[in-house]
């Protein structure tokens, strides 16, 4: 299939869908305060973002997920890098990581909004547990594939251990270190918004709660989609990032599959 | 000290601690290589070429006996060996000239002072128009080439190949087996060559070694006396075949013993 009939099928599949939601709305007699019809949602997306008002939400969003990304994602390489480099690190860290491994983050919450208060700490603390899975087992599994034979020829130089990661095991753990970095970046946004119904006075989580309250199914509507493109944009952010410093692959990064 | 080997291996013995006890690859092997010497090393697979190699670079010691090379003992990691593995082992993410300087680098000596040297074994291998290139935009034969170069490139005083051309086609390993002769009549390099194949060893070696499978220890040692440069006659002329038969005869029987 050529590119351009491969998205001709795109818009196609997005036409029907939105008529069907469209006349679906209108014929079955669900009332609009409980499922509004593509329009009215269109409506209340432009009254958001004409005014103004859903721009410091989008800004708080970012921020919490962004920083609690970073956070999480850096500890996550330092630790991860530190377990594969060492055995003694991996010796204490290890049972740690496998007892908070299978442990639902999000079950946390709670926990620290009593230790970090309503505030902003409280959500980039959540957001940067949640992220630091994924990056520190991709990171520690990655840096341990570097083909052993490339080792050994630094390692026959007498090269010093700084260089040997500098130059095989952390190229060699590109891949796998920016699969954690896609996992997590998902998984952060999903923090966000479970800290944002939990505790917020702003923030998109916040402004689905609230408009719920008020029985707003289009302001909700307009935050989830809004929320789908932060993700979208996201991990197109980290590909973009991906393909610019793994020069070397020719394959693009694929899609991991998160169960969440 | 005219008659000191440049490799000097005295009756080593190494033994390997695996979960299931103690295994000895290697067994009072003895392996002298002159200088400016091609010696092969052929065997059985799991005849202990990989530790012989890993002995001889310092990355295992011994158990037993000595292993001396240009006159000191190998008792650590020894920058000067030169190594070309089985697979070419380049490192993706540089370019074939990066890659050529790797042991420079990890040796922490300037790379600038190399970069000609660099190029000039580039030239010599036949990869001069693609210094610049990633080991992808090469195929498998250009890349071994490529390690070929680096194993060169600090001047070691013996140069370990590991069945350099075992994961190349028919073909090109014909072909890179005239290529090799001709890169060792350049340079008289001080070769050790391990390979499964029979008329490779042959046909490059001035000696040839042949190892029983585990634990691995010597069972001959044939000279080869044939005239260089060989071509593709000499494959065919009987002396050529005298020696082959008899390694085939050695490699059979070594076999079948076990």
């Amino acid at each position: 299939m050529t590119k351009l009939k491969a998205y001709s099928v795109s818009v196609i599949s997005i036409t029907c869908f939105l008529l069907i939601w469209h006349f679906g709305t209108k014929w079955s007699g669900v009332p609009s305060y409980l499922l509004p019809g593509p329009i009215e949602v269109a409506k209340s997306a432009w009254v958001l973002y004409s005014t103004g008002l859903i721009f410091p939400h989008i800004g708080i969003t970012l921020t919490q997920m962004l920083l609690g990304y970073f956070l999480g994602c850096i500890i996550a390489f330092l630790l991860g890098a530190l377990v594969a480099e060492f055995v003694l690190a991996e010796r204490i860290l290890f049972p740690y990581v496998v007892g908070f491994q299978s442990m639902p983050k999000v079950a946390l919450a709670p926990l620290l909004l009593v230790w970090f208060g309503f505030g902003m700490t409280f959500k980039v603390v959540l957001v940067a547990l949640i992220c630091f899975f994924p990056m520190f087992i991709n990171t520690m599994t990655g840096l341990r594939s570097a083909n052993p034979d490339l080792v050994d020829l630094y390692r026959a130089f007498s090269a010093p251990r700084w260089l040997i990661f500098w130059d095989v095991k952390l190229p060699s753990a590109a891949n796998s270190i920016f699969a954690g970095l896609q996992i997590s970046i998902v998984l952060g946004l999903i923090g966000t918004v479970v800290g944002e119904f939990l505790a917020a006075r702003q923030g998109l989580g916040h402004l689905i709660q609230s408009s719920s309250m008020n029985f707003d199914v289009g302001a909700m509507f307009t935050s989830v989609f809004t929320l789908s493109l932060i993700g979208v944009l996201a991990n197109f952010a980290v590909r973009s990032v991906y393909r610019k410093v793994v020069y070397w692959e020719k394959t693009t990064l694929t899609a991991p599959v998160s169960g969440h | 000290m005219a008659n000191v080997s440049m490799l000097d291996i005295d009756g080593i013995s190494v033994v390997y601690q695996t979960t299931q006890g103690p295994l000895l690859a290697l067994r009072a092997l003895d392996l002298k290589v002159e200088k400016g010497q091609f010696v092969s090393v052929i065997g059985s697979s799991g005849c202990g070429k990989s530790t012989l190699l890993r002995v001889v670079s310092g990355l295992m010691s011994v158990s037993e006996g000595s292993a001396r090379l240009s006159g000191s003992a190998i008792t650590g990691p020894r920058s000067d060996v030169g190594i070309v593995f089985q697979q070419p082992t380049l490192l993706p993410w540089k370019t074939v000239i990066d890659n050529v300087l790797v042991p420079i680098r990890a040796l922490g000596l300037p790379i600038a002072n190399y970069r000609a040297r660099a190029e000039e074994l580039l030239e010599l291998v036949g990869l001069g128009k693609f210094a610049n290139h990633l080991p992808r935009e090469l195929s498998g034969g250009m890349q071994q080439r490529a390690g070929i170069a680096r194993g060169l490139i600090h001047d070691p005083a013996v140069l370990l190949m590991d069945e350099p051309f075992a994961a190349l086609d028919a073909l090109t390993r014909e072909r890179m087996t005239m290529e090799l002769q001709s890169i060792w009549l350049n340079t008289r390099k001080t070769v050790v060559f391990i390979t499964h194949s029979i008329p490779e060893a042959v046909f490059l070696a001035d000696k040839i070694v042949v190892l029983s499978g585990r634990p691995g220890t010597k069972i001959l040692e044939v000279p080869v006396d044939i005239a260089r440069p060989r071509t593709l006659e000499t494959l065919a002329s009987p002396e050529f075949g005298k020696i082959a038969n008899q390694l085939r005869e050695m490699l059979g029987a070594s076999s079948a013993m076990h």
